[in-house]
C-alpha cells in the first residue's frame, strides 16, 4: 500500500443541494395565527376582562409590595427547604440506621399530608404551644418566650412552606446522588478521601446535573404555592393582596389577571436563572467541544496541512 | 501491631491466608503471597477467580473476613489490640489508602473536572498541598504520561487510552508506595492498549511496587517479577513469568493459558 501523504487531499466541491420544503409547517402556523388573532380580538372587546381595571392595578403599590413579599416567601422557604433536604437525603443514604429511619418518618409525614393543612397547623402553633422554653426537662429554665404575643404569620408561612417542600426536594436530591456511578465514590475512596469529602467534592457536584432541572421546577411550583399562605392566615403576598382588592371593588377577573401576569413574569425570570445553572453544572457531561475548542482544533488542522505541503 | 518495620526486609505486601466472602459466596479461600519492594506481581486467572477482589482487599475497598493482609508492615483494615482485632475507624482506613494508588478498568476519572483538576484533587483536598505546588507536580505527571497538551480537556473529550493515562497520573500524584492496577487495559481498543502498557512499563522500571491484574501475557512476561495464577479463590500456581507461561505445571493453568495465549 502506498498512499502519497505529502500531496494535499483532493477535495471535491461542497454539496449545494435544494433544501427539503416543509409546506405543512406553514399551514399549521397560519391556522394557529388566525385562532390566536380571534382570541385576542375576543378578549380585548369582552368587557368581563376589565382591561381598564387591569391597567389601573397592575402597578398598584399594594400589588407591587405583594410581589416583593411573594418573592421573599419563595426564596426564604426554598433556601431553607434545600438545606433541610440535603441533610434528609444524606441521612437517608447514610449507613446509620437511626438517621435512615428519622429521614423516612419525616418524609412520611410531610409528604403524606396536604400543604394547606400543614400551613393551618403552623398558623395555629402559637395556640398549641403557648411558650417556648429552653432548659432541662422538669428542671430549671434558661430561656423563656411567650409566642402568643408575637406576630409570626410571615415566619409561619416560610417555615410551613419550607418543611413541606424539603420532603420533596430530599427525594430529588437522593435520586441525584444515586445517579452518580459507584466507580466515582470508589475512586475517591481509593485516593484516601473521607466519606464527607467524597460527597462534597465528587458525588454532589455530579448529582447537581440531575438535581437542578426538577429543583427549578419545584422553585416555580413553590412560587405559586405561596398563594396558599392565606391558610396561615398570611395575606400580604401577591395572591392575598389581589384577593383583598378584588373583594372591595367586586372585580375578581381583572385582579386575577394582574396576579397571573406577575406570577408569569417571575417564573420567566426563574427560568433564565435555571438555564445558566444547568449550563454551569453540565461541565464535562458531553463530548461536544465548545466553539472555542473547535476553533483551536481547526487552527491546528490548518497549520498541520500547511506544514505537510 | 506489626513488630517488624525494618524497611529493607519487610515486604511491601504480605498476605496470610486471606479469605473474603460475599454473604455465603466464598470468593477468596486463603490467599498467601508476598511482594517485595520495587517488584511487579501480575495476577492472572479466569473471571470470577477472585483476583480483582484480592486487589480490592489490599486497599481495603473490601474488608477481609479471615487471614491477615499487611502493606509495608501495617495491618490493613483492622487494629490489633492484644489478641483481638478491632474494625478500623474510616478516618484511619482513609489514611492507609493515601499511600496505595489504584487504577480501575473503567478509569473512573471525575467527569466534571479537567485532566489537570483530576490530578490535583486528592493532593489538595486530602493532603492539603498548596495549589501552586500541586499544579506543578500535576504538569510533570501529565508530561510523564505523555499528555501535556491535554491538561484542560475534560475526560469525555479524551480517548480511553488517554483517560487511563490521566488516571495513572492521578494515582501517582499522591506519591504512593504501591500501585494497584485492576485490568487497566481491558476496556481499551487494541490500538490504545500499548500506550497504557508503555506508561506502566516505565513506572516499573523506575522501581514502583505494582500489583497488576491483567490478561496481557506479553506485559507479564516482559515486566513482571512474579506471576500468580488464581482460580476459584486460591492460588494455583506462581513463579517467574517465563517459567509459568512456557512450562505450566497444573492442568488448570495449562487450560487457561492455551485459551488466552
Amino acid at each position: 500500500m502506498s498512499v502519497d501523504v505529502s500531496s494535499p487531499p483532493d477535495s471535491p466541491t461542497a454539496i449545494d443541494a435544494v433544501p427539503l420544503r416543509h409546506p405543512w409547517r406553514w399551514v399549521a402556523a397560519i391556522v394557529i395565527l388566525i385562532l390566536l388573532g380571534l382570541f385576542i380580538y375576543g378578549a380585548s372587546t369582552n368587557e368581563a376582562y376589565g382591561w381598564g381595571t387591569f391597567a389601573k392595578y397592575i402597578l398598584d403599590e399594594r400589588i407591587v409590595n405583594g410581589v416583593w413579599i411573594t418573592i421573599q416567601l419563595t426564596v426564604y422557604s426554598m433556601v431553607l427547604a434545600i438545606l433541610i433536604a440535603v441533610i434528609l437525603a444524606v441521612m437517608r443514604l447514610s449507613p446509620n440506621p437511626v438517621f435512615r429511619s428519622v429521614s423516612w418518618v419525616y418524609l412520611w409525614i410531610f409528604r403524606g399530608t396536604p400543604v394547606f393543612v400543614q400551613l393551618v397547623f403552623w398558623g395555629l402553633l402559637p395556640t398549641i404551644y403557648k411558650n417556648i422554653q429552653l432548659g432541662i426537662p422538669f428542671g430549671p429554665t434558661f430561656f423563656h418566650l411567650n409566642i402568643q404575643n408575637l406576630s409570626l404569620y410571615f415566619l409561619s408561612a416560610v417555615l410551613g412552606l419550607a418543611f413541606n417542600e424539603a420532603a420533596y426536594l430530599a427525594e430529588i436530591i437522593r435520586a441525584g446522588i444515586s445517579s452518580v456511578p459507584e466507580g466515582q465514590s470508589e475512586a475517591s475512596t481509593a485516593l484516601g478521601m473521607s466519606w464527607f469529602l467524597t460527597m462534597r467534592r465528587t458525588v454532589l457536584p455530579q448529582a447537581m446535573r440531575v438535581i437542578i432541572p426538577p429543583t427549578g421546577n419545584e422553585f416555580i411550583g413553590q412560587l405559586k404555592t405561596t398563594s396558599l399562605a392565606v391558610a396561615v392566615p398570611f395575606t400580604l403576598d401577591l395572591f392575598g393582596r389581589q384577593r383583598d382588592i378584588a373583594g372591595v371593588i367586586f372585580e375578581p377577573i381583572p385582579l386575577l389577571l394582574v396576579a397571573a401576569a406577575w406570577y408569569l413574569l417571575i417564573t420567566s425570570i426563574l427560568m433564565v436563572g435555571q438555564f445558566y445553572l444547568e449550563r454551569y453544572f453540565s461541565r464535562g457531561a458531553t463530548r461536544k467541544l465548545t466553539t472555542k475548542q473547535l476553533d483551536a482544533l481547526a487552527e491546528a488542522q490548518t497549520l498541520g496541512e500547511a506544514g505537510h505541503v | 501491631m506489626s513488630a517488624v518495620s525494618d524497611t529493607v526486609t519487610t515486604p511491601m505486601v504480605k498476605a496470610e491466608s486471606v479469605c473474603k466472602n460475599f454473604g455465603a459466596l466464598r470468593v477468596l479461600k486463603g490467599v498467601t503471597l508476598e511482594i517485595g519492594r520495587g517488584q511487579v506481581l501480575v495476577l492472572v486467572g479466569p473471571s470470577g477467580s477472585g483476583k480483582s477482589t484480592f486487589l480490592r482487599c489490599i486497599n481495603h475497598l473490601e474488608q477481609v473476613n479471615a487471614g491477615r493482609l499487611y502493606v509495608d508492615g501495617d495491618l490493613i483494615g483492622y487494629r490489633e489490640r492484644g489478641d483481638k482485632l478491632h474494625e478500623m475507624p474510616p478516618r484511619e482506613a482513609a489514611k492507609q489508602r493515601r499511600d496505595i494508588g489504584m487504577v480501575f478498568q473503567h478509569f473512573n476519572l471525575f467527569p466534571h473536572r479537567s485532566a489537570l483538576a483530576n490530578i490535583i484533587e486528592a493532593p489538595m483536598q486530602v493532603k492539603g498541598v498548596k495549589k501552586a505546588e500541586a499544579l506543578s507536580r500535576a504538569k510533570d505527571l501529565l508530561e510523564q504520561v505523555g499528555l501535556s497538551d491535554k491538561a484542560t480537556a475534560y475526560p469525555a473529550q479524551l480517548s480511553g487510552g488517554q483517560q487511563q493515562r490521566v488516571a495513572i497520573a492521578r494515582a501517582l500524584a499522591m506519591s504512593p508506595k504501591l500501585m494497584l492496577f485492576d485490568e487497566p487495559t481491558s476496556a481499551l481498543d487494541p490500538e490504545l492498549v500499548g500506550e497504557v502498557l508503555g506508561v506502566m512499563k516505565k513506572l516499573a522500571s523506575e522501581g514502583m511496587t505494582m500489583v497488576v491484574v491483567t490478561h496481557e501475557m506479553g506485559f507479564a512476561r516482559e515486566v513482571a517479577d512474579q506471576l500468580v495464577f488464581m482460580d476459584a479463590g486460591v492460588i494455583v500456581e506462581s513463579g517467574k513469568p517465563r517459567e509459568v507461561l512456557s512450562n505450566p505445571q497444573h492442568e488448570r493453568t495449562k487450560a487457561f493459558l492455551s485459551k488466552v495465549m
